[in-house]
């Protein structure tokens, strides 16, 4: 289960929809796996504002992963301005990116630190194995080979 | 006509396979009309929101549908950025899913397709349960649609739900496959429930969702319900198979929020 993952869940039960304590979801005992995959820079400009951003320092931090900063980083963060002239070939970067917008603005722009960081905790980090808890009933989900279980026992429903 | 995901992996002894109801699906969402819509609806920086869209399936079974919208994406959505989330109450249908949309994100060749969503996970879940308020934009659904006398019994889910690396039995791949197909009474309890939660679980602005019904399931009535939730509320029906005749004529509606009024 991706990090970024956890932006769009809470707490399964009815009673914790509407208390601010049960999002996000706190992890707890997880087990990290890295699945790496291609970044691209300006899909992340355009997910950042999906992001809870406080949400996934807290998250962060109780995982034990270097510290997010205070503030979301804005678009200007991710895109690294572009090299001096002559400085790398650039002759098939265009190629590579060929997606909307001008190819050669794209062909420019590579991503920062900041955006590989970020890249990383979001769409690369998962968590394998372990539980999420939630802040206000204490509902512990178990997470197990990657999937996420948020069924609840008829009980609690 | 966009190539439509392979399932070859799937066991569908326990998990749906894909049959008419998950093709109309994949030719709605295909075709001009809801392409055309869905770009208008999620083009980048109109009023300054680039923001990805973020589509949940619900009921994913063997990932066929989940798989087209990721890999489409670019087609469908006019941006290959999409967050693509799956559900199921079934998890060795999340099992499938997953692989399903890889295999899927895998195989769509950068030439045909500059790019494919990003699919995030499939949730272990029933319905919307584990959704945030509000973090949906489109929502496809579909349901367990069939009028059935009983639902299968929940109290038998968590045994039956198991990974088990042996072999299942037949009563847990019976019930794991009605699940997908049962609808209780007018083949709606299920599908009912969703649409209790679904004016909160839908973005207020950007929300739509797709639901496939059949003729039992007095679609014409959904509609109407709809409507009602408030003068901005619109549905309507936007593809329809089995014309002939039948038990199991088929639509899908589309549910959504219009800013005229």
């Amino acid at each position: 289960m991706k990090l970024l993952t956890l932006n769009f869940v809470t707490c399964a039960r009815k009673s914790c929809k509407t208390l601010p304590a049960a999002f996000p979801l706190h992890p707890r005992d997880a087990e990290l796996e890295i699945v790496e995959m291609e970044l691209n820079p300006k899909f992340l400009v355009n997910i950042l504002p999906r992001v809870e951003w406080q949400a996934l320092r807290t998250v962060c931090q109780e995982l034990g992963l270097p510290t997010l900063p205070d503030i979301m980083p804005v678009q200007q963060d991710l895109l690294q301005p572009p090299s001096l002239p002559g400085r790398e070939s650039e002759s098939q970067e265009g190629e590579a990116e060929g997606e909307g917008g001008s190819e050669e603005e794209d062909a420019l722009q590579k991503p920062s630190q900041t955006a590989q960081d970020l890249h990383r905790v979001l769409l690369e980090t998962t968590i394998a194995n372990g539980k999420l808890v939630c802040g206000a009933c204490g509902h512990e989900y178990a997470v197990k080979e990657g999937i996420a279980n948020f069924l609840l026992p008829s009980h609690m429903v | 006509m966009l190539p439509t995901p392979s399932t070859d992996h799937v066991s569908f002894d326990r998990v749906y396979e894909p049959a008419e109801d998950s093709f109309l699906f994949l030719d709605t969402l295909s075709c001009d009309r809801e392409t055309t819509f869905l770009r208008q609806r999620f083009a980048q920086c109109s009023n300054g929101d680039h923001a990805s869209p973020c589509i949940l399936e619900i009921g994913t079974g063997s990932g066929v549908l989940l798989a087209f919208i990721t890999a489409h994406s670019k087609k469908l959505f006019g941006r290959p950025d999409v967050l693509t989330l799956g559900a199921d109450i079934n998890s060795f249908a999340c099992k499938a899913t997953e692989e399903t949309v890889r295999t899927a994100c895998r195989e769509s060749t950068p030439y045909l397709n500059p790019g494919h969503g990003i699919y995030l996970d499939t949730l272990n879940a029933n319905l919307g349960d584990a959704l945030h308020s509000g973090v949906v934009d489109v929502l496809v659904f579909n349901p367990p649609y069939v009028p059935t006398e009983d639902l299968p019994n929940p109290s038998d889910h968590e045994s039956y739900n198991q990974f088990d690396h042996g072999t299942t039995t037949f009563e847990q791949d019976s019930h794991l496959l009605a699940l997908s197909y049962a609808g209780g009474m007018e083949g709606m309890e299920v599908t009912n429930k969703l649409l209790d939660r679904l004016p909160e679980l839908l973005n207020p602005q950007r929300g739509v969702a797709y639901i496939l019904l059949c003729v039992q399931n007095k679609p014409q009535n959904i509609k109407q319900r709809v409507q009602n939730w408030g003068t901005s509320w619109r549905a309507d029906t936007v593809g329809s198979s089995g014309k002939k005749g039948g038990w199991e004529k088929l639509q899908i509606i589309r549910i959504w929020r219009s800013a005229d009024p």
